[in-house]
Formats: structure tokens, C-alpha cells, sequence
């Protein structure tokens, strides 16, 4: 595995390199990363209890996620996320309480806010992708500000969809970011069996730069990102940023990849680790030692019961919560099933 | 008033909304330069330009997944899909997504996108081109399914679709295109979702259709009021929302119906219609409740249609069965 990088896989600084991010920045970054990594622990333990719905953890992408929307800016910029990418979307200013409301199968309390500039999570793989590009143009076309950072894996860019929007967006030169990140698995079908080809350079293909970066490397996927996002701003179209990283955990919740997952492989993938790699840097830097990293856990750690405590508070789902959110003026037909649920559901 | 076809005043509706609201745009297959295959964006490209009239790579799922996100964005996309049947290539995007985007969001967003796409036999079309597979989109609740039979019925729906806060899918009979033409209403005169429209009154029997299969019933209503039997005739207008209380008091007062539809038998949005007939108004009804539908096989091509589609003599026989059982 290589890709672009700016650390090897050590921590050191590659000769020559300047990271663009800060210290102080880098520190942020790690602090999502072991938030997400927190997130990951608490909820996988939430439904082992039964007490959360299925949860896909993050565990092992946390560079390629919290480095690529570091270059974004959260009052212009939009997300379009597919499901794993949760550091990502709190970072861009969507609760986490609401996110974990969420896996507590809340109705309301997990809608995202108004101001958060983030589109609902997707399961319908590369689907999202031609409605980032939309969304893109459409911003594009009212001469808005703004650039669409759109998330897929490796399986999705077998889908129909990658291709017809990473083409239209070719066309439409839209704004737009495609952050693939190929984590090597798609549940239990390796990365070999999706495709022959070299998934960034499909973007030659499309006309527009496709990149591939070591996605355990924060700072290199921060500065791929981030010229990506000055492109787009500048009129200069899409990018395709491919992620080099490892699915360190389970697909989700209700897998068991001890059934595939050859021999090896995780030993592999943890030696490879992202938190690892840019806490080895930050400590040659000075920034970083076991005290402070016991400092950030504790806080993270706290963060994520605090949020765990206002979703379990928030209110639960309704019947209603079914059929308020359909249509604008719900048929005549549907506005008796409501009726009938409700008269089900009083007592 | 002028008088217009029906792809006359479906091409002056578009072209009403893009004058009074310029966030509407048409995006589709060859609707610019060419006007659209059927001509209905005519005009449209030399008077609004490049950037609201779109021709669109051929990629029926990423005109449908980017007027979704052009729709995010704050504008209102008019998608063209060249034939309803090329939504096969499309349909993950419009039930799965489109309809279903207010309610994966709960609510936070909408899809002001209005899906127009030509239908329907008669016309020897290859394959695909005339499918009316409209029924499988009423399975995906969140879009509403609007089909004119009128040019007048059309340009007043459109409207009303396209102002619609939610997804339309707005099917044209392609084979009325330029049937006939009919005065139509100038300015903004719109025609409401949900209210069917007696097409013809009758007092024996009451035929039950939308799109062209309305210009049949009130065909093999003139024969059958020859033979002495007054049939009238419904155009639903709208699939979703559907006009429960008006069937039940039309038929309700016949006591007798007949459901024409080009789709397939089964599953058709006929059995829809039956079902809820016999579930609200079963005490009115006399006779058992006939369909008038496609075979259950592949639309076929050519001159094999003739022997696939509902016919004026089909209709007759089955309406004369009803009304003498």
C-alpha cells in the first residue's frame, strides 16, 4: 500500500515534506480521530446490549475521514455522506447527540439541523454521488459559494452511479470532491474482485484529476483534500481522492469477518494505524505524550457519554413520526392511515 | 384561449413557469438543441439559454440523482426522461431516493422536482418506448403520479406539478401528442391534484381511465350509447393522490364500472381501483367490477401492439357484459 504521503508509516516526516496543516491544527485532527474511535467503542457496545440499531465503526479510516473534511468550510461547504463517516459530519456541525439518537431509532431528534450543511446518511451505495454532483452544479449555477465533498468506498465505485456522476460532473465541471475510500473490503468481497483497474485513474477517463494518498496518513489526506477544495472553488472542477486505508473493524454491527478475513490481514491493518502514525509525529514534534493522550481520552470519552445522555433524553418516536415527514400535503388516503395509527396507538 | 395540441401546451407550460419562476430549469435528453424528441422544449434553449435548458449526457439515473441535488440546491429542475420505459434505468433514483427524500431526512429536505416522461402504446415505438409500468411508482409513496388526457388537462397539471413542494412523476400519452387540438386556458390557470374529472356523464355504467385510455372510453361510450347503454366516463387525473371519494360517488350512482389501463392486468393500477370500490361502496355495486387491461407479457413491438393494448371493442364488449349481468 503507498499512495501520497507526507508521513511514512512510522510518523516520520518524508523528506522534504511540508505539511500544510499546523500543530496545534494536527492536535485537533487527532482529537476527532480518537473521538470517532470513542464513538466506535461505545456504540458497538450499545448494541451488543440492544440497545442501538446496526452501527458500521469507523475504526482504521479515521485519517481519510477527518483529514479530508478538515479542508472544508462548515458555513459554505456541504457533505454528502454515505454511512461511515461520522467524525466527518460532527466535525461539519451535525450534534453527536443527534447522530446517536439516531442509532436509538428517535424519530425527530435526529434530523439534522437546519444550518448544518450535511445530507442524510446513505445506504444505497453511490447513490448520493450523483446528488452531490447536483448539488455541486446547482451551487455552481446560482453563482453560490460553496464546494460538495461527496463519500464512497470501493465497492460503490462498482456501481452504475459512481461512473454516471463522476462523468457528469466531468461535463458540468462541477464543484465537487469524490473522497473514495478504499478500505479493502466490502463486507467480505476484497478489493481485488471490484475491479481490474486502478480506481483513481478512472478520473482521467471523467477529465478531471484523480489522486491516490495513503488515507492512514492525516496530513497527506489533508493536503490532497485541500487542493481539491481549492480547485473546485476556483471554478476548476471535480477531483477524485482516493483513500488508501483498512476496514479495521467489522462491515457492521452484524458481521463476522473471522469468516473471511485472511490470516494476518488485521495484524496488518493495525500496523498500519492512523492514530498511531500522527501521535509518533506529534510526539517527535514535542506535541504529544502518554499524559496528553490520556487527557484527550478521558475528554472524548466524556464527550461521547455527555451526548449519550441528552439522545437517551431526547424524545423518543412517535407514531407520528411516521407519516409527518412524506409529503408537504399527504393524500387524502394517507392522511387516514395516520388517523388509524393514532387510534391504535392511544392506548 | 388558443387553440393548442397537447405537446403545444405542455411546451407553453414549461415555458410559463420559466418566465415566472427562474429557478424552474429542464434538464434531459436532446431537449435543447433538438426541442426533445416529441419537440415539447421547442424554443425553450434560444429563450431561457444554456444553463436552464440542459442537454444531458445519456444517463437517464444521473438526470433524475442530479435534478435531486439541483433541487438541494434551491432550484426547481423539470427533468425530461425521454420514454416513461427508460426509467427502468432510472427507477433507484426515483423511488428509492427522489420520493423518499423528505422522509429520510425527516423532513429537513424536500425534492421540488417534477419527472415529465412520455407513455404508451399506438405509436409502433421500439421496445421500451411504450411501457406504462406507471403502477410501480405508486408503490413508492413520496412522489405523486400525474397523467393528463387533454391538452388543456395538461398544461393546467403541469403547472400545479411543477409549483408541486414534492416529487411528480408527470406521465404524457405520447399518442395524443397531436391527436386533436382543444382551447386552452392562457395564464395561471392550474388544475388540482386529487379531484378526477368527469369526462363524460352516463347513468348506466361509469368506464374508469387516465391518459389516452380516456380517448378510448369515450369512444366506446358513443358506440355503446348507439347500442342504447349510458356510459360515463372518469379521468383520474392524478394516480397519487387518488380521488377516493369521487370514484365511490360516481360509481356509487351507476352501481356498475368498468377499469381500462394499458399496463398489464396484474398488479395494474386497476386492481388499486377495484379493491378500493369494493371496500367502500360494495352495497351500490350491481354487477362485479370489470378490467380492460394489457396482457400479463412483455409489451411487444410493432404491429404486434394491436393485439396487446385495450381496444374500443374490447371495452365495449366488457362494458356490455357489465351492464346486463
Amino acid at each position: 500500500m503507498a499512495g501520497y504521503r507526507v508521513l511514512d508509516p512510522e510518523g516520520n516526516l518524508l523528506d522534504g515534506a511540508h505539511p500544510r496543516l499546523s500543530l496545534e491544527e494536527t492536535v485537533e485532527g487527532l482529537r476527532w480521530m480518537l473521538l470517532s474511535r470513542a464513538v466506535d467503542a461505545r456504540a458497538t457496545a450499545m448494541h451488543r446490549q440492544g440497545r442501538f440499531g446496526t452501527y458500521s465503526p469507523v475504526r482504521g479510516q479515521e485519517a481519510s475521514v477527518v483529514g479530508s473534511a478538515m479542508a472544508l468550510d462548515p458555513s459554505v461547504d456541504w457533505i454528502v455522506p454515505s454511512y461511515r463517516e461520522l467524525p466527518a459530519l460532527v466535525r461539519h456541525g451535525m450534534p453527536l447527540e443527534r447522530v446517536l439518537a439516531g442509532y436509538l431509532g428517535k424519530g425527530k431528534a435526529a434530523r439534522i439541523p437546519d444550518e448544518v450543511r450535511l445530507l442524510p446518511n446513505q445506504v444505497a451505495l453511490a447513490t448520493q454521488l450523483q446528488h452531490a454532483v447536483g448539488l455541486a452544479w446547482g451551487l455552481a449555477l446560482q453563482r453560490r459559494p460553496g464546494v460538495v465533498m461527496a463519500y464512497c468506498g470501493e465497492g460503490a465505485s462498482s456501481e452504475g452511479d459512481f461512473h454516471e456522476a463522476c462523468n457528469l460532473a466531468g461535463v458540468k465541471r462541477a464543484p465537487v470532491i469524490f473522497v473514495l475510500i478504499n478500505n479493502q473490503w466490502a463486507i467480505s468481497t476484497p478489493r481485488s474482485a471490484q475491479s481490474a483497474g486502478e480506481l483513481h485513474r478512472r478520473a482521467e477517463g471523467y477529465g478531471f484529476p484523480g489522486l491516490q494518498v495513503d488515507g492512514n496518513d492525516l496530513l497527506a489526506v489533508y493536503e490532497v483534500a485541500e487542493e481539491a477544495v481549492r480547485r473546485a472553488r476556483a471554478g476548476q472542477g471535480p477531483t477524485l481522492i482516493e483513500c488508501l486505508t483498512h476496514r479495521q473493524s467489522f462491515h457492521n454491527t452484524t458481521d463476522n469477518p473471522r469468516r473471511y478475513l485472511p490470516e494476518g490481514w488485521l495484524e496488518q491493518a493495525e500496523r498500519e494505524d492512523p492514530i498511531r502514525r500522527i501521535e509518533a509525529y506529534l510526539a517527535a514534534q514535542g506535541m504529544w505524550d502518554d499524559a496528553t493522550r490520556a487527557a484527550v481520552e478521558a475528554e472524548v470519552i466524556e464527550q461521547v457519554e455527555e451526548a449519550l445522555e441528552a439522545a437517551l433524553a431526547m424524545p423518543a418516536a412517535c407514531p407520528t413520526d411516521l407519516f409527518d415527514d412524506v409529503y408537504a400535503d399527504p393524500p387524502q388516503r394517507v392522511r387516514r392511515q395516520r388517523e388509524e395509527l393514532l387510534g391504535r396507538t392511544e392506548d | 384561449m388558443a387553440s393548442l395540441t397537447m405537446v403545444e401546451a405542455i411546451r407553453d407550460a414549461l415555458a410559463y413557469e420559466m418566465e415566472r419562476d427562474e429557478r424552474v430549469m429542464v434538464l434531459g435528453l436532446d431537449v435543447g438543441r433538438l426541442g426533445g424528441v416529441f419537440r415539447a422544449t421547442e424554443g425553450l434553449l434560444e429563450r431561457f439559454g444554456p444553463d436552464r435548458v440542459v442537454d444531458m449526457p445519456l444517463a437517464e439515473g444521473a438526470i433524475v440523482g442530479s435534478s435531486l441535488g439541483l433541487a438541494l440546491s434551491g432550484l426547481v429542475p423539470v427533468p425530461e426522461i425521454q420514454f416513461l420505459g427508460f426509467t427502468h434505468q432510472a427507477f433507484h433514483q426515483i423511488g428509492p431516493q427522489l420520493a423518499r427524500y423528505r422522509f429520510r431526512s425527516r423532513g429537513r429536505y424536500h425534492c421540488q422536482v417534477t419527472i415529465r416522461a412520455p407513455f404508451g402504446g399506438g405509436m409502433r415505438t421500439p421496445e421500451f418506448h411504450p411501457d406504462a409500468i406507471e403502477a410501480q411508482f405508486v408503490q413508492t409513496p413520496g412522489i405523486k403520479v400525474v397523467c393528463p388526457s387533454t391538452p388543456a388537462e395538461a398544461r393546467g397539471l403541469l403547472l400545479s406539478a411543477i409549483r408541486d413542494p414534492d416529487p411528480v412523476l408527470f406521465i404524457e400519452p405520447q399518442r395524443l401528442y397531436r391527436r386533436g387540438r382543444e382551447e386552452v386556458p392562457e395564464g395561471d390557470v392550474t388544475l388540482p391534484f386529487g379531484r378526477l374529472r368527469v369526462a363524460r356523464p352516463g347513468s348506466d355504467l361509469t368506464l374508469i381511465a387516465w391518459g389516452a385510455a380516456v380517448e378510448l372510453c369515450l369512444r366506446a361510450a358513443q358506440r355503446l350509447e348507439e347500442e342504447g347503454i349510458s356510459a360515463g366516463v372518469l379521468d383520474l387525473r392524478t394516480l397519487v393522490p387518488l380521488d377516493v371519494a369521487g370514484l365511490v360517488s360516481e360509481v356509487s350512482r351507476t352501481g356498475r364500472a368498468v377499469v381500462v389501463h394499458e399496463a398489464p392486468l396484474s398488479a395494474g393500477f386497476g386492481a388499486e381501483i377495484v379493491a378500493t370500490l369494493q371496500e367502500e361502496c360494495f352495497y351500490s355495486l350491481d354487477a362485479p367490477i370489470a378490467r380492460v387491461a394489457a396482457s400479463d407479457i412483455p409489451y411487444p413491438t410493432g404491429p404486434l401492439e394491436a393485439w396487446y393494448l385495450p381496444t374500443v371493442e374490447r371495452v365495449v364488449e366488457a362494458a356490455r357484459h357489465t351492464a346486463t349481468r
